[in-house]
């Protein structure tokens, strides 16, 4: 079967079957470049020299996080997984030779919901609002926390409004 | 409801009627879809989560006019009930697998179920017995319509639905069908198919998704792309596809019959002895039986066992079916003796019973 690379989307060449815990198994695809780094990063996870390399080439990209959600995009590469819906605009640039390969297309034409969001920077805002309140409970700063849950209630409720 | 109440009866997946049913067993589409003011699931702390699961909770409650939805948390459910659901095909097993607050709301037919906090916020799944993947699309949609007017999803106009892996981008949407091809299988015509299938950008996988073998020969066939493609085009797709592929299941099954038809009705025939007499038996063996059985049925080279019987009993026979069935945990030798003797015992009642009348049959 052909698969991608799941870290960068080209032909993947090295199939990894993974034992989890539980004893589920995942299965992991990658291409000969990041096959060795993900092997490398397993085998002694303390050591950064190994993550270093493989990042020579993008170096000013990968150090951006999305002020977000706080995702870099090489942490995208190591789990696959996107942190919020503005991380399609962080890293943007990354991202779309990577759906190309997968999708051969980089235009949605699908369904449109009858609802699209109405303001997308206040949604950010509200996604941004909700990490810091995390952040704040995890240090004990209620005072913070409680007034960070009073923006995100306003916010909402002005997220309702126009709606009905 | 209690699951213990669904354990007897087959599920929609296996319910084994519709059009094309000896071949196609089930459709199935599923949305994936993300609140728009919150981060994907992989970076939302506990507390967050339950922000997402009650905001969806109380969304989606009454979105399945006729049949009130039941909830399950998934979190609280013990290894054996989340195992129970994976194996009906009601949740993934990510989401059984998963951390966290997450759960599933599932309608008494069993032919939706929608899933909080798996991957994405939400993914809306129905599952139709038989080839009807466009009647799924149409049935998720409007369900998706519904949620849509309660909850504001993550959108951008230029790609889409926003997930949180980029393979789901776009419709966010996977149609598959789920093929029994016993007979490509025997005679290695499968690879081909398979090769042919990618071509096109269609997914192969076993019975339970990615990464699962093709236990019984059952196959799932998948859209690989979600982005740049109406969900219309992306179930085309997939319609020009199945009939094919049925064509070649039957074409093969016909020429096993003209050419070998001593050697498969041997090989049918002995699958259902051993099923019938077998002491101790594991899963695969099982399923790999039944897949003759269930093949042999369709040709009429086995007359006294009826098909929804062999449907029956794939999915009674997985280990947590079996376990609640039988009322107790059960492992290793003894979860194989046990499935055994239940085999032997459902088997052999159709010697003895008259087949219920009539609405299942066929």
């Amino acid at each position: 079967m052909k698969q991608k690379c799941q870290v960068c989307g080209e032909r993947a060449v090295i199939h990894i079957t993974q034992i989890e815990e539980e004893g589920a198994a995942s299965q992991l695809h990658f291409c000969y470049r990041h096959a060795q780094d993900y092997l490398k990063e397993s085998d002694n996870p303390s050591s950064s020299p190994a993550s270093g390399s493989s990042e020579e080439e993008g170096v000013p990209e990968t150090s951006v996080a999305c002020p977000v959600c706080g995702m870099t995009f090489a942490k995208f590469r190591e789990t696959g997984r996107l942190g919020c819906p503005n991380d399609y605009e962080i890293f943007r640039t990354e991202l779309k030779p990577l759906l190309e390969n997968i999708h051969g297309n980089l235009r949605h034409v699908g369904k449109v919901p009858k609802r699209l969001p109405i303001d997308a920077r206040r949604q950010t805002e509200l996604i941004k609002l909700r990490q810091e309140i995390q952040q704040a409970v995890a240090i004990e700063d209620y005072e913070r926390a409680a007034l960070l849950r009073d923006q995100i209630d306003s916010l909402e409720k002005e997220e309702k409004r126009p709606s009905e | 409801m209690d699951l213990n109440d669904l354990a007897p009866r087959n599920g929609e997946w296996l319910r084994g009627d519709g059009s094309d049913a000896d071949i196609v067993i089930s459709s199935r589409v599923r949305l994936a879809r993300n609140l728009a003011d919150f981060p994907f699931c992989s970076r939302a702390d506990e507390a967050q989560r339950r922000d997402i699961e009650n905001k969806l909770r109380t969304s989606i409650g009454d979105v399945h006019g006729d049949q009130s939805l039941i909830f399950f948390d998934v979190g609280r459910l013990d290894d054996l009930d989340r195992q129970f659901l994976v194996e009906r095909q009601l949740i993934s097993r990510e989401l059984a697998s998963g951390q966290g607050s997450r759960s599933v709301a599932i309608a008494p037919r069993e032919d939706v179920s929608l899933m909080v906090n798996e991957e994405d916020h939400l993914r809306l799944q129905v599952l139709h017995s038989g080839y009807s993947v466009r009647q799924c699309w149409e049935t998720v949609n409007k369900l998706d319509d519904l949620v849509e007017e309660r909850v504001t999803f993550a959108f951008s106009e230029e790609f889409g639905y926003l997930t949180a892996c980029p393979t789901n981008v776009g419709t966010g949407m996977r149609a598959s069908v789920m093929l029994h091809l016993p007979a490509l299988s025997m005679t290695k015509q499968i690879d081909r198919v398979f090769r042919a299938l990618q071509k096109i950008q269609l997914a192969v996988r076993g019975l339970y998704g990615e990464g699962s073998q093709a236990s019984g020969d059952f196959y799932q066939i998948s859209n690989n792309i979600t982005l740049g493609k109406t969900e219309d085009a992306i179930i085309s797709n997939i319609e020009v596809v199945v009939p094919t592929i049925v064509n070649y299941e039957r074409t093969a099954r016909r020429s096993l019959i003209k050419e070998n038809k001593q050697t498969l009705h041997d090989r049918v025939s002995r699958a259902y002895g051993i099923l019938q007499a077998a002491q101790t038996i594991s899963s695969e063996e099982t399923m790999a039986l039944l897949s003759s059985v269930r093949m042999g049925v369709n040709l009429n080279l086995i007359d006294d066992v009826r098909i929804d019987l062999i449907n029956d009993l794939f999915i009674h026979t997985q280990p947590a079916h079996l376990q609640k069935l039988e009322g107790r945990p059960l492992e290793g030798e003894d979860r194989n003796i046990a499935r055994a003797s239940y085999l032997r015992k459902r088997l052999s009642e159709i010697h003895r019973t008259k087949p219920p009348t009539d609405s299942q049959a066929n």
